[in-house]
């Protein structure tokens, strides 16, 4: 009984929680994808680096309020200062629509050419990236690093097996809840809110109807540039932050999106969440799991890991090609692509 | 001089071939006016053509005594038009009711009386408020569609085939309510492909060939004409 508990302890504290922290991180990326892909009905290349560039002016708040002897007690500094990262992120995504896609909106222009577009405009935002703070990794986490601490938790259950909780984990978790609660009521219980579902269901008719399409995409990147600056920010204070791992980053999210249904908000979550899991669980090592649930004699000597971390980008992709194959618009209904 | 009337227009979409010409429809307050006429006769067009949709190079569009031939569709919507399109014409992914409150986006004021009439006239819209539109029947569809139309509590109402795809009985119920919306004083404009029905209820009727006004009359006299009988209404 206990080495049940052992291993579902382990499990917990090295997969299902980093899991669960992660998919939080990529359902609130996708999010801004799929917000973008509705209203605006492109693929937003400069995803990634707009959570970056959100991040970036986060952490230079953060040194900001660190140096002047500011700080939140057990909870990170960079929560103080996410709302300048908020603004910065926002004024450069609003600049961006006016200087270049506002051009192909008067164009008319089709998707492929706004999706070129939004990639000339990730190279952009990459290089300023790393001429405003350097291509280096960097750690703003403060605060206490853990909610509960393995320790504890041996010495609460009398496991042999801790659970650590960290403290970036929980704050992702909250805040993922925060978000995504505020983000539906203003979709489905404001005026604004339900002019954009409006817009992005069927656009002749919204504009029959008298929505301002401007003010629509405009609020479209700005909660796109808030939700990728939370989202950049949470996941440098749980890992770090790279400007490169921006990059990459965008994978997983694109494949959140589509795999929950682009356009579909509740879509873009559980994406997140079936990419992370997925990929956590696979690239997980087993041995130890395992060691605990059969005999001793029939422990294994590998590692029981099916792939390496590595190659962890893989499992985005297969699960993105299984699902364009087999539902092109996604587990919850989306648009098709 | 009607109420709502295009007057003479030659046009076409976007830079392509002339598809209307010297076409004039109008319609009064309170009175229904139907388009009729063969496949590609430019029934739609010359609709859209009075809504803004399409630019015409002559001719003019007059509501009111003032002219609008200039207006965008949105502006002539805030004039008091209302337009249902034939397709795509509500939210699927939205409820009923919130497809009505979207049809009255442009209004700051109280839009509960409104709802409450246009629930008054469908009644089944009430019933299923809560439900999105795209799992309605093709028949309740159109209800919400002219219902999103009337929210802007309009002058005029156009109606692009409003009964295509809807089977008969449905047909007849959405006449009647139509008449019933007449009387409440919208000026109805209409393009049909049921066209004896349509000119049935219609208190004047156009018949368009390739373009052009080919009749003009009262439905009624329209409808007892031989020639039209023959040509149009399949004897």
């Amino acid at each position: 009984m206990t080495d049940i508990l052992n291993a579902i302890v382990l499990l917990l504290n090295f997969l299902v929680i980093p899991g669960i922290a992660y998919g939080c991180q990529l359902a609130l990326g996708a999010l801004g994808v799929t917000l973008i892909y509705g209203i605006l009905r492109f693929s937003n290349f400069a995803h990634g680096e707009t959570m970056a560039f959100g991040t970036m002016f986060t952490i230079i708040a953060t040194w900001f309020l660190q140096s002047n002897g500011i700080s939140l007690g057990p909870i990170p500094t960079a929560l103080l200062a996410l709302p300048i990262g908020i603004l910065a992120a926002v004024l450069l995504i609003l600049g961006t629509d006016k200087l270049v896609y506002k051009f192909y909106r008067k164009q008319k222009s089709t998707p492929v050419i706004y999706l070129i577009a939004s990639l000339g405009v990730m190279f952009f935002y990459n290089g300023l990236i790393r001429f405003i703070i350097g291509p280096d990794d960097r750690i703003f986490t403060d605060g206490s690093r853990f909610i509960i601490t393995a320790r504890e938790f041996k010495e609460m259950t009398g496991l042999d097996q801790g659970m650590a909780f960290k403290m970036t984990q929980g704050i992702t978790i909250v805040v993922t809840i925060i978000c995504v609660a505020a983000l539906f009521w203003f979709l489905n219980k404001t005026r604004t809110g339900k002019s954009m579902r409006a817009y992005s269901d069927n656009e002749d008719l919204a504009l029959l109807s008298g929505i301002n399409p401007d003010r629509v995409v405009m609020i479209a990147w700005i909660l796109t540039a808030t939700l990728a600056t939370i989202a950049g920010t949470l996941y440098g204070l749980d890992k770090s932050f790279k400007p490169f791992t921006y990059l990459q980053i965008l994978l997983p999210i694109f494949a959140a999106a589509i795999v929950g249904g682009i356009g579909n908000p509740i879509g873009a979550i559980l994406g997140g969440f079936v990419i992370a899991l997925s990929e956590v669980s696979v690239t997980f090592a087993y041995k130890r799991v395992i060691a605990y649930l059969v005999p001793e004699s029939w422990a294994p000597e590998g590692l029981v890991q099916l792939l390496s971390t590595d190659y962890k980008f893989a499992v985005s992709f297969t699960i993105l090609v299984i699902v364009l194959l087999v539902k092109p618009t996604g587990l919850m209904k989306g648009q098709s692509i | 001089m009607a109420f709502l009337i295009g007057e003479n227009m030659t046009g076409g979409y976007g830079k392509g071939a002339d598809i209307l010409h010297d076409c004039t429809i109008g319609v009064e307050k309170g009175e229904i006016a139907v388009v009729v006429g063969p496949n590609g006769a430019g029934k739609s067009t010359a609709m859209k053509a009075v809504f803004g949709m399409l630019n015409i190079h002559t001719g003019r569009v007059m509501m009111d005594g003032e002219e609008i031939t200039s207006l965008s569709p949105q502006a002539r919507v805030q004039k008091g038009m209302g337009f249902v399109p034939q397709t795509s014409n509500v939210f699927t992914g939205m409820s009923v009711e919130e497809n009505l409150e979207m049809g009255a986006f442009i209004r700051d004021d109280d839009i509960k009386g409104t709802m409450e009439q246009v629930f008054e006239l469908f009644p089944i819209l009430k019933e299923k408020r809560k439900q999105p539109a795209g799992e309605l029947s093709g028949g309740q569809r159109q209800q919400v569609a002219v219902g999103r139309a009337l929210m802007t509590q309009p002058k005029v109402l156009m109606l692009d085939e409003p009964t295509a795809g809807v089977s008969p009985i449905v047909m007849d119920e959405l006449f009647d309510r139509i008449i019933e919306i007449a009387k409440t004083g919208i000026a109805i404009l209409m393009v049909e492909q049921n066209a004896k029905q349509a000119l049935n209820i219609a208190d004047k009727g156009y018949v368009l060939v390739q373009g052009r006004n080919r009749y003009t009359d009262t439905g009624e006299a329209l409808m007892a004409d031989p020639e039209v009988r023959k040509a149009f209404l399949g004897g």
